[in-house]
């Protein structure tokens, strides 16, 4: 009864609308001085919050068909509230889940650099800071002040945008308002999206988009009862706060593992 | 030069040959040493790891040193609780074993984390759910505890035993070393079990993920099995290295074969274990996510099904087949065979259940990441190995490791020898008891 009155934040992404063109991952680096280097070549080392994934259905020309999918962190529910796969590993309570948002953060000066986390996390949603993050000449001065950078050696990831979160509720309670408005909290990847493939909200409020989407169904920790929604991984028991929309079958089936001959709607929940 | 340090009875080289050989091995321990400067000073880019293998041959080091030095808390059972004294022969060697690997586990996590200096926050700010808290704490004390059992082996040394506090603290500490090991065991059991707990409780990894009894997965009471059935055979190889080099007879065959023995069963026991684990595994909690067993042997360069092969079978149940049986324990090379076999069995547990988690794809449109270590991380791992043979030499020089040495090498005394041996200034009278092991 205590978390009824809990927000839990979370992300529905149309894929039938994303037309990968990475604005969301430019607007998520930008906000939150994510840094880079000189060469970016190996991908396994670049720092990518937001990371925008190519799939296709492998099938030979004319029916080819592609979509692209654009991976935040997850924000895991896990089994029960704050069970996510990266906070119960952390050993020294670095990753932190907010009851009252179910917003997963990184705190980055508690970090020691284990990497336990980025171990446990099968959506491979966290990086490590290899170097200590340099800047090009000037571009400091262009850094966002609400998003401290992080030193070598420590774990980051997608935050959404918690600061805005906070600045947020800031502004609202120097209004006298307890409550935030839909609009008054959004993530930059939503914000950057050219073709409106990404809605950001409340999913335990039935007056926000990204409930009215998915149609969580809070007695299976939120699955979707949309049949066009789908959760990447569904079957691990993370229970993710990122939802996807795609009306191709073979666009959801990709979404998670399965036996072949095995069809989609045998999902099972394999924990609980 | 250094006669006065040596323990009575025994011949070592002499001086410049262990010098010789010491200086060829620091050269290699310097080597290891730099490496870790380079990483602690310049960061973990020093490594080929990168955001798919978070976790990498550090951590399988880690592992392994852990599990192979399990044979100084599983001996130190049988010596000190089950009673048997024919191991009394050997306790010294495993415990030193143990130093060791244990020691060396603490350096590899001391550079394997990326802020050093933060080290400390895994017990100041210690979250109780993590598996790798309680690594780190019984860990810890654990190393506390044989150091504890590695002191009384230091006051044997003949110069510091003439000290009559040194040799008394040494006698009284023999005394109560029952506590000790009861201590070590209880706390192996949980440090072991917590790194297998590492892996098991992935829920995010098929490929790692076990269920379990509580909040302990398989893995956990898996591991403490394999590292309590394979260190033994760990002791057993290095005592047996340590004999080819020297020359010599160190520890009575009573002893090897009765560790040796114990060692098979429990290899046996736990193999057959891990195979029912691994078929419900591969039959059940796997095709439940989704994904088949050969799913996480095929489409990739390396781990094919030949790496559990290997492990189950030719370093599973072949060696527990030859330790099991009297003719095998008492033939030297199906001996050797079968220690090296164990030692490399639960050192490829402990790979792939690092390694080949972080390279197997969880998502169905990711892909394997295969992963070949940098220099510096190589040299970092083989820094403990150096560690460890300067600290046996050194151990084995100047230390009565080996108390049935002087029976097995009967040497010849000189009298100028003789007229060099000065007795300690204590009361013998006392009665007290030689220090047993």
């Amino acid at each position: 009864m205590k978390h009824k009155k809990a927000k839990k934040y979370g992300m529905v992404i149309n894929l039938d609308k994303c037309t990968g063109c990475g604005s969301c991952m430019v607007a998520c680096m930008a906000e939150n001085n994510v840094p880079f280097r000189k060469d970016e070549s190996d991908k396994l080392l670049s720092i990518t919050w937001m990371r925008v994934y190519k799939l296709t259905n492998g099938k030979p020309f004319p029916n080819t068909d592609i979509c692209y999918l654009p991976r935040p962190c997850m924000h895991c529910e896990g089994q029960h509230e704050g069970h996510s796969p990266c906070v119960t590993v952390c050993p020294a309570v670095a990753t932190d889940y907010n009851i009252e948002t179910g917003i997963v953060s990184q705190i980055y000066t508690r970090c020691f650099g284990c990497r336990y986390c980025m171990a446990s996390c099968p959506y491979k949603a966290r990086y490590f800071n290899w170097w200590d993050p340099v800047w090009p000449d000037g571009m400091e001065k262009y850094l966002s002040p609400n998003v401290s950078p992080r030193m070598r050696g420590v774990v980051e990831k997608c935050s959404f945008c918690f600061h805005r979160y906070q600045m947020a509720k800031e502004k609202a309670f120097m209004e006298g308002r307890r409550k935030l408005k839909e609009d008054e909290y959004q993530t930059a990847c939503t914000q950057a999206c050219p073709a409106g493939a990404i809605t950001f909200g409340d999913l335990n409020n039935p007056n926000h988009a990204v409930y009215r989407m998915v149609k969580p169904d809070p007695k299976h920790h939120g699955r979707p009862t949309n049949p066009n929604a789908f959760r990447l991984l569904e079957r691990l028991g993370t229970n993710p706060k990122v939802y996807y929309l795609s009306s191709r079958e073979w666009v959801r089936r990709v979404g998670d593992n399965y036996l072949k001959n095995e069809s989609i709607a045998k999902k099972t929940v394999h924990q609980g | 030069m250094d006669s006065a340090l040596i323990p009575r009875g025994v011949k070592r080289c002499s001086l410049w040959q262990f010098l010789l050989f010491i200086s060829v091995v620091g050269a290699v321990l310097l080597w290891g040493v730099y490496a870790m400067l380079l990483c602690w000073i310049k960061g973990l880019n020093q490594t080929n790891m990168n955001d798919y293998y978070g976790f990498a041959i550090w951590i399988w080091a880690d592992l392994a040193v852990i599990a192979v030095g399990g044979g100084a808390f599983f001996t130190g059972l049988l010596r000190y609780i089950f009673g048997k004294d024919e191991l009394k022969s050997i306790i010294n060697y495993a415990v030193l074993i143990g130093f060791i690997c244990y020691s060396s586990a603490l350096l590899i996590l001391a550079y394997d984390i990326g802020q050093p200096l933060r080290g400390w926050f895994i017990f100041w700010h210690a979250n109780v759910h993590s598996m790798l808290t309680e690594v780190a704490f019984c860990l810890s004390c654990y190393f506390g505890v044989l150091t504890i059992e590695f002191i009384p082996l230091i006051l044997e040394n003949r110069q510091i035993d003439r000290v009559p506090f040194f040799h008394h603290l040494s006698h009284n500490m023999h005394e109560i070393m029952a506590v000790f090991a009861a201590t070590g065991v209880f706390l192996s059991f949980f440090h072991q079990g917590s790194l297998g707990g590492v892996a098991g409780v992935l829920f995010g990894r098929p490929f790692a993920f076990r269920e379990g009894i509580l909040i302990w997965p398989w893995t956990f009471f898996l591991f403490t099995w394999s590292a309590a059935a394979c260190g033994p055979c760990f002791t057993i190889l290095i005592t047996k290295i340590t004999e080819t080099v020297t020359r010599k007879k160190l520890v009575k065959d009573s002893a090897i074969e009765l560790l040796a023995k114990i060692s098979g069963w429990m290899i046996l026991t736990y193999i057959i274990a891990k195979t029912i684990d691994t078929w419900y595994w591969a039959t059940v909690t796997a095709p439940s996510l989704g994904q088949t067993l050969m799913d996480f042997y095929s489409n990739n360069p390396l781990y094919g099904i030949w790496i559990l092969f290997a492990e189950i079978v030719i370093c599973g149940f072949v060696p527990a087949a030859i330790l099991i049986t009297k003719k095998g324990r008492k033939n030297s090379v199906a001996l050797w065979i079968a220690v090296i076999l164990a030692v490399v069995g639960v050192c490829i547990n402990r790979w792939v259940m690092v390694l080949q988690v972080m390279a197997v794809p969880v998502m169905s449109f990711d892909y394997w990441a295969m992963y070949f270590p940098s220099w510096q991380e190589i040299a970092t791992t083989i820094l403990p190995v150096a560690y460890g043979i300067i600290l046996v030499g050194l151990a084995h020089r100047y230390l009565p490791v080996f108390p049935d040495e002087s029976e097995l090498n009967p040497i010849e005394t000189l009298p100028a020898e003789e007229e060099e041996t000065v007795e300690p200034p204590v009361d013998l009278e006392q009665e007290l008891k030689p220090a047993g092991a």
